[in-house]
């Protein structure tokens, strides 16, 4: 009993720091522009094909091909941000967050029915020789793509954070989110920041992308799941706390798989949004959330 | 710039708003110092250097955010009533640091509610009324002018 248990929570912390890591990219988005980026999921799609393509066609390890697909998806995160978004910045919060939906289910549509044309609607998987490698510790099974997965998930992560409260930039991101009139009043240039967040949320779900294509595969229409999966864990975790995404991130995964055991497989995702509504009554702020009170 | 009410970043620590205050390339190089000629003129904001900024109390917080309007090094600097909502003995000790940041050397445009406090401090005072200009001199002297006297100072 033990020890499946074990392995089940194991699991469930792999997965969900690839749930963090997804809603890391959506969070700090959201965060910063108040943009609901409904496409996010679309964006890993395309981070994940990248890499399954650089794998297929020109024998790149996944895990090398992340910088690659990072770039990749700053370059389209630049390129939406610039054609699209920047557009709607002068909206109000409400306006913004309504069209940014409206824009965020068009693009999806869009970038899911190219993915079709182009890949057709195979599952794709990235196998490398070291895919079916695990170690095993007390009985217990870690998976060495998941593994790695955590590592990088971790790195983005704590490289984010770093960066926000060390950097001069990042310090004008924050100053934005806490007050733009106060922001832009210092000198800082908020058209830039709201292009620079938009832009590195895109590249953070490249990233997130490629682990889901080593991981699990990656397919034209898996981007709703994981706008969903997001968003659940952005809200649970807190608006505005990184680390707190990412734990909740974590939470979500663990939940996911302590119900898959005791009750059953077809439970887990019905589990995780109980576990949003639950949150949401007790703590509207999320676990790490401050109340706007607070402030 | 300094807005009513502060408006200095809440969530942030009294350092990070004052770094944030010196953006602009100009002033970023000369930070160090400027944090040096800030903490002179406010001590207070040398002790609270870690605290965040939501923490500290109101006079405190106009104190940080005159700081940070200053960190940009700026040849004339706005403040939009700095007394609001502090105490009276706060209210002046404010005010006696808008004199000595005037001292040295920076124009001060003052916005003010609390006229007597104002008309002691400045140079040359306009009263505005319904947006125009109803009276205007040196600040003794408005002091001393019967309409103001009877209508601000009672």
């Amino acid at each position: 009993m033990l020890q499946p248990l074990a392995q089940n929570i194991v699991y469930g912390i792999l997965i969900g720091s690839l749930y963090g890591l997804a809603a890391l990219g959506l969070s700090l988005v959201f965060g910063v522009s108040k943009f609901l980026n409904v496409s996010h999921g679309e964006l890993l799609m395309l981070g994940g094909y990248a890499s399954f393509w650089l794998f297929k066609l020109l024998k790149i390890d996944p895990f090398i091909s992340i910088p690659l697909t990072i770039i990749f998806l700053l370059l389209i995160g630049f390129i939406l941000y610039r054609l699209i978004f920047s557009r709607l910045i002068k909206l109000d919060v409400e306006k913004k967050i309504q069209n940014s939906l409206l824009v965020g289910f068009g693009l999806s549509t869009i970038f899911q029915n190219i993915a079709l044309r182009l890949w057709t609607a195979d599952d794709r998987s990235i196998t490398t020789v070291y895919s079916a490698k695990s170690l095993e510790f007390a009985g217990v099974r870690f998976p060495i793509v998941r593994l790695i997965s955590l590592g990088i998930a971790l790195i983005v992560l704590v490289g984010l954070q770093i960066f926000l409260k060390k950097t001069y930039t990042g310090k004008a991101i924050r100053a934005t989110v806490e007050d733009w009139q106060s922001a832009s009043l210092m000198g800082i240039n908020i058209h830039s920041v709201y292009l620079l967040a938009f832009v590195l949320g895109c590249a953070i779900a490249g990233a997130a992308g490629t682990l889901v294509s080593i991981c699990y595969s990656v397919d034209p229409s898996m981007g709703l799941n994981w706008t969903l999966k997001s968003m659940v864990v952005m809200v649970l975790g807190g608006l505005g706390s990184m680390v707190g995404t990412f734990v909740g991130g974590i939470i979500l995964g663990v939940t996911e798989s302590a119900t898959a055991f005791f009750i059953g497989g077809n439970y887990r995702l019905i589990a995780g949004l109980v576990l949003f509504l639950i949150i949401l009554i007790f703590r509207p702020q999320g676990l790490f959330g401050t109340k706007e009170g607070d402030r | 710039m300094v807005m009513e009410g502060g408006r200095v970043f809440a969530g942030m620590t009294v350092m990070e708003n004052l770094e944030l205050g010196a953006y602009g390339t100009r002033a970023r190089k000369q930070r160090a110092e400027t944090v040096d000629q800030v903490f002179e003129i406010f001590p207070r904001l040398k002790e609270r250097l870690t605290q965040r900024a939501g923490t500290l109390s109101g006079g405190e917080r106009q104190m940080l955010a005159i700081g940070r309007a200053m960190m940009s090094k700026p040849k004339l600097l706005m403040l939009d009533e700095p007394s609001f909502g502090l105490a009276p003995i706060l209210v002046d000790a404010i005010f006696e640091m808008v004199k000595s940041i005037n001292k040295q050397g920076v124009t001060i445009l003052l916005v003010e509610q609390n006229v007597r406090a104002a008309l002691e401090l400045a140079d040359r005072a306009y009263v505005i009324e319904n947006g125009r200009i109803v009276g205007e001199g040196s600040g003794e002297a408005l002091l001393s002018f019967e309409s103001v006297r009877s209508a601000y100072l009672g």
